[in-house]
């Protein structure tokens, strides 16, 4: 099968600074790809880049077997940004009513979107006095809107209970199981496990790019977190 | 373009409005009471001086006001994320552009139709030419105030900033748009610059209507004020931009 996205030689300069260096990197389709790293390492400039909102320096990004962020990707790829990107003064449903008719998808979407967040409680409550967790899963439904082939989430679990975390865990690999490409960032190193493979950032550099066994079996150590830091100090060596 | 995605912004936009009751209420009450507080102003004065400056006031409320609402709201929609969202969906730049045009020119429509009923109704503002034509004329100030509102958020990081574009970009319309000193009247130099300022043309119009001159003079300021609109459109569709730094 195709990847769903394959970098080659991507090179993003941002203000002066290199904030993504010459990289190359494919996602496999149907599988829940996690990009870990910590915060400033570029995961966002990546992601923005797959979906095509990014100015690169050069390099190439295929996307779904088209250039990233070309016409016939914008509602084959769903994008959730780090923060929540929805209308503050509406509410969940005036939200999703709204971006489901930009995407042209009927009004069940509506619903099954909010319960896949677990927000169907929520429907008629402004956004705006929702809490940080609740309006990113807001931004996550909207997401989700057009059953996208490639979902592009940015920290989707970031304020959220562990409860709520296992259960969106649990979406994103049902989606998978579908068909659909998941690839989500993160900072917290223990979410790692829930992944089908794994990209490893630091200093816009790839430094692993395999499945978390096979990362903690070739560091010798037993979970992600430290798996990354041999890799650190290997790189430093 | 389509009017699908077109009208799913203008009705998202006065969704938004429709919640925020004290933004409607001064959108509505506000330029009532402005005009009532000019002709106050004139009361003990002998003459005819209301009659002089209410068009000119009408056409200026809804251009400053839209002007100001959309700045700060397509500022809001840029830096809070949701316009980049947009932006990657198939979401075309006209539709959004023309979205927001369509709901606040509807909100003009309804804030000018309020004041000019004021005016003429209550106050006894004398127009000659058609009432409805100076609705007309203060529709397509609100649009071209949107329009430009659009156009300087781009040009805007904080909301400080958008507010600021209105003393550099409105206020010296008013100052030269013939209401204070007849355009004629100015230095040439000033004559100059407030002939190629959409302000002077919207307000030629309120005074064509007022004095009840040729109505094919109104229609033509009111083109004016139209082609403005469209050129700030349009460079407000340059400044979108799918992909950004």
């Amino acid at each position: 099968m195709p990847a769903a996205v394959d970098l080659s030689a991507l090179t993003v300069v941002r203000g002066g600074r290199r904030v993504l260096s010459e990289l190359d990197l494919t996602v496999p389709t149907g599988q829940v790809t996690g990009l870990l790293g910590p915060s400033g390492c570029g995961k966002s400039t990546l992601l923005r880049a797959i979906v095509g909102v990014q100015r690169i320096t050069s390099g190439t990004v295929r996307v779904l077997g088209a250039p990233a962020g070309s016409r016939e990707l914008r509602s084959r790829v769903g994008y959730m940004t780090q923060s929540p990107s929805v209308y503050a003064d509406l509410s969940v449903d005036e939200n999703l009513g709204f971006f489901a008719r930009v995407l042209g998808v009927g009004p069940d979407a509506v619903a099954r979107v909010r319960s896949a967040v677990d927000l169907d409680e929520f429907g008629s409550q402004v956004v705006g006095r929702l809490s940080g967790g609740q309006r990113s899963r807001v931004s996550l439904a909207v997401a989700l809107l057009a059953e996208p082939e490639l979902l592009v989430l940015d920290e989707p679990t970031v304020g959220l209970d562990p409860v709520l975390r296992v259960s969106l865990w649990a979406l994103f690999a049902r989606l998978a199981q579908g068909g659909t490409t998941v690839l989500v960032s993160s900072h917290v190193m223990d979410e790692a496990e829930r992944c089908d493979r794994l990209l490893l950032m630091r200093d816009g550099r790839l430094i692993a790019d395999d499945t978390p066994a096979a990362i903690k079996r070739a560091a010798g150590v037993g979970d992600v977190e430290s798996a990354f830091l041999a890799l650190v100090e290997q790189e430093a060596r | 373009m389509s009017p699908r995605l077109t009208l799913a912004v203008a009705g998202r936009v006065l969704r938004q409005l429709r919640r925020d009751h004290r933004t409607i209420a001064m959108l509505l009450v506000l330029p009532c009471l402005l005009i009532t507080l000019l002709w106050w102003m004139f009361h003990d004065l002998p003459g005819d001086r209301f009659d002089t400056f209410g068009p000119g006031l009408l056409a200026m409320f809804p251009f400053i006001v839209m002007f100001l609402v959309t700045s700060v709201t397509t500022l809001r929609e840029r830096s809070g994320g949701t316009l980049e969202r947009l932006l990657s969906m198939p979401m075309g730049k006209g539709d959004f552009l023309l979205g927001y045009a369509l709901a606040f020119g509807l909100v003009a429509a309804l804030q000018s139709a309020l004041a000019v009923g004021v005016s003429v109704g209550l106050l006894g503002l004398e127009v000659q030419g058609s009432v409805a034509l100076l609705v007309v004329v203060a529709i397509a100030d609100a649009v071209l105030g949107t329009a430009l509102g659009l156009f300087v958020s781009a040009f805007a990081q904080t909301e400080f900033q958008a507010v600021q574009f209105m003393p550099a970009l409105v206020i010296p319309q008013i100052l030269l748009c013939g209401l204070f000193v007849p355009r004629a009247a100015l230095p040439d130099v000033l004559e100059a610059i407030s002939n190629v300022l959409p302000m002077s043309y919207a307000v030629d119009a309120m005074e064509s209507l007022r004095a009840g001159s040729d109505v094919g003079d109104v229609w033509s300021d009111i083109a004016v004020v139209a082609g403005f609109a469209v050129v700030a459109l349009v460079l407000g569709a340059i400044t979108l931009r799918r992909r950004t730094a």
